[in-house]
């Protein structure tokens, strides 16, 4: 099967920082693509390549086989690939129909006048989140109105309904509770389901792994290789996030410190494990 | 949230909370409040007359006229303190143009020249604004010293005078200044154009593609700009749009008097600022509505004439427009934060 969206080799520097380092990734349609990593590690950097934002220095990018650059953020979007980011893309005063279509508005002719339509754009919006599972009372309320949650599904549903066939999706769940994040990680599962390649980025392995088909793992720029899920498992992956050298190093740092003051070590290393475990 | 059952989630919005989301609800709730004052206050002494409505209709109208582009403006993220120097540039110009010693031009001709140059003046605000990145606040700020410091160079070096007086042929024999000085139905011309202009904007920022896009380049243009949205064309066209506003007023002033002021259209940028602001504008932008700004001017214009009609000495109107602005603010403000509690 040829993978919606190929990485080969691609590589990022900005002057002499090496942001990504021959990174290979493929991405198939209808799986959930995890991209992992610890702050710093070039997450941002690879969907800013794949979404058009950043061109690869070196490498290429194919889809569906073919050879293809992005020139911009639009182009990227037209080509199929759609970038759900963090802070949203969404104007909270604004309505939840009005934004769904913002720069993309249906259109009817009134006479010599091309008009919104907004009738069209609001049974849309509520259908379309309908599809995903969410019933909106009111397409017209703004959507500063709805939770961190259902903000993040009219994201995805509009990238669904304009014909998205890789849905990037960048820390959808870090600000969210624990019931949002569920809620999200069901919508992912929704999206796969209607055969799209989703791409979720996130450091969370415990939402990657309730959802996740294959995992990418990143560290300092560089791919620990893609992983599929019976072939790892969640510490391991957890493992690979942190750099295990890195883990190493401190233990033994850890260790130094217990020789000197053995309770505040024992604290230290509580809370570092606390640290590496909360569900966010 | 997934457990909610399907019977709350069709719950029907109730009617307060659907006009909690209309940004002209305060200041319509303004409007109610101040002529039931001046209605009680004035009422005796012709305030309510046909006289007196005509008077402060006329008032609001070419603030009017002003703060529909304006609001638009400013739901478009934008500022432009010139446009009050921009009246008093285009009403000199259009009576040099057609004043027989100057420029002898018959009115329609100079109007369309002058609307031409205002086009111009609009777009380089615009330009310089999305070619800078600099707060529109600071960059017509610059305009509005230029233009009206310009404006009283040019004039004293073509009339030796800061009044251009003596149209009254010039506009007599041309048809086209009935369109802005004359009457129908009883109202004069600019309550028609303000009528007209804040109908017309309106419907363009609710019913057009192109209002979408000016709700999406006030409200976050960068998010907007990644959608496909032409933020730079879409400001730059409302800067140009409130140059020809300010034209349209202009017009209206120089026909109506027969004579132009290079001092004509000073603080109007404020007035229609306000006007925005009590009708429901952001400052910060992608929230607003034209029909506001109108319901704002008219309550600045009921403020202005009203205070005529009442004991009060006149030099408490200031005091009066500035309580007005703050309170209406302040009551947008509120009922805001009302409309968009998250309804869970």
């Amino acid at each position: 099967m040829t993978p919606l969206i190929e990485l080969r080799k691609v590589s990022k520097y900005f002057g002499p920082v090496v942001s990504l380092k021959d990174i290979d990734m493929r991405v198939y349609a209808g799986e959930v693509h995890c991209l992992l990593g610890d702050n710093g590690a070039g997450k941002s950097t690879l969907i800013k390549a794949l979404s058009g934002v950043h061109q690869p220095s070196e490498g290429q990018i194919y889809m569906e086989g073919q050879p293809v650059v992005f020139n911009s953020p639009r182009d990227a979007l037209d080509k199929g690939i759609a970038t759900v980011y963090q802070d949203l893309a969404m104007l909270p005063l604004m309505s939840i129909s009005r934004n769904f279509f913002l720069g993309r508005e249906p259109k009817k002719k009134v006479g010599p006048f091309t008009l919104y339509d907004a009738a069209f754009a609001a049974q849309v919006a509520r259908e379309e989140m309908k599809k995903i599972g969410i019933d909106i009372r009111d397409p017209d309320q703004p959507v500063g109105t709805l939770s961190g949650g259902e903000r993040q599904s009219v994201a995805i549903a509009r990238a669904v309904y304009f014909g998205a066939k890789v849905l990037i999706l960048d820390e959808p769940t870090s600000a969210l509770g624990v019931k949002e994040s569920a809620v999200v990680l069901k919508y992912i599962v929704q999206a796969k389901l209607r055969g799209l390649g989703v791409i979720f980025i996130t450091h969370n392995v415990h939402h990657a792994w309730a959802v996740g088909d294959t995992f990418t793992v990143l560290n300092r720029g560089r791919s620990y290789g893609t992983f599929k899920k019976e072939e790892a498992t969640r510490e391991q992956l957890l493992q690979m996030m942190a750099g295990g050298e890195e883990l190493e190093a401190l233990a033994v740092e850890l260790d130094l410190i217990a020789k000197k003051d053995p309770t505040t070590a024992a604290q230290i290393e509580h809370k570092a494990a606390e640290e590496l475990h909360k569900p966010n | 949230m997934a457990v909610r059952t399907q019977d709350e989630r069709l719950r029907p919005i109730s009617l307060w909370q659907r006009l909690l989301l209309r940004p002209e609800l305060g200041s319509i709730a303004g409007l109610v409040v101040v002529f039931g004052f001046f209605a009680i206050a004035a009422g005796g002494s012709g305030f309510l007359t046909w006289a007196g409505t005509r008077n402060y209709l006329e008032v609001a109208a070419q603030l009017g006229i002003l703060a529909a582009a304006v609001a638009l403006l400013m739901i478009g993220g934008e500022f432009d303190l010139s446009v009050g120097s921009m009246i008093g540039v285009a009403a000199v110009m259009m009576a040099i143009l057609s004043h027989p010693d100057y420029g002898g031009l018959p009115i329609s001709l100079s109007l369309v020249i002058t609307l031409g140059f205002a086009l111009l003046i609009g777009y380089f605000n615009g330009w310089l604004v999305l070619r800078t990145g600099l707060p529109s606040f600071i960059v017509t700020l610059a305009m509005m010293f230029i233009l009206s410091g310009a404006n009283i160079g040019f004039t004293k070096l073509i009339t030796k005078l800061t009044i251009v007086s003596g149209l009254g042929d010039s506009l007599a024999k041309d048809p086209l200044s009935f369109l802005f000085t004359g009457a129908f139905l009883g109202l004069p011309a600019a309550v028609w154009w303000w009528l007209g202009v804040t109908l017309v904007l309106s419907w363009v920022l609710l019913r057009t593609p192109f209002g979408n896009w000016i709700f999406g380049a006030g409200g976050d243009p960068t998010a907007a700009r990644n959608v496909g949205v032409p933020v730079r064309r879409v400001k730059i066209t409302l800067f140009m749009l409130t140059a020809a506003a300010a034209t349209v007023v202009a017009a209206i002033q120089v026909m109506g008097l027969g004579s132009a002021n290079v001092l004509q259209g000073m603080g109007k940028e404020l007035e229609a600022v306000a006007a925005s602001v009590i009708g429901g504008c952001l400052l910060s932008g992608g929230y607003g509505s034209v029909i506001g700004a109108g319901i704002g001017a008219l309550i600045l214009a009921i403020v202005q004439q009203g205070i005529v009609y009442t004991n009060i000495d006149l030099d408490w109107f200031k005091v009066m427009v500035g309580g007005m602005i703050l309170g209406a603010v302040i009551l947008n403000n509120y009922l805001r934060k009302l409309s968009m509690q998250v309804r869970r």
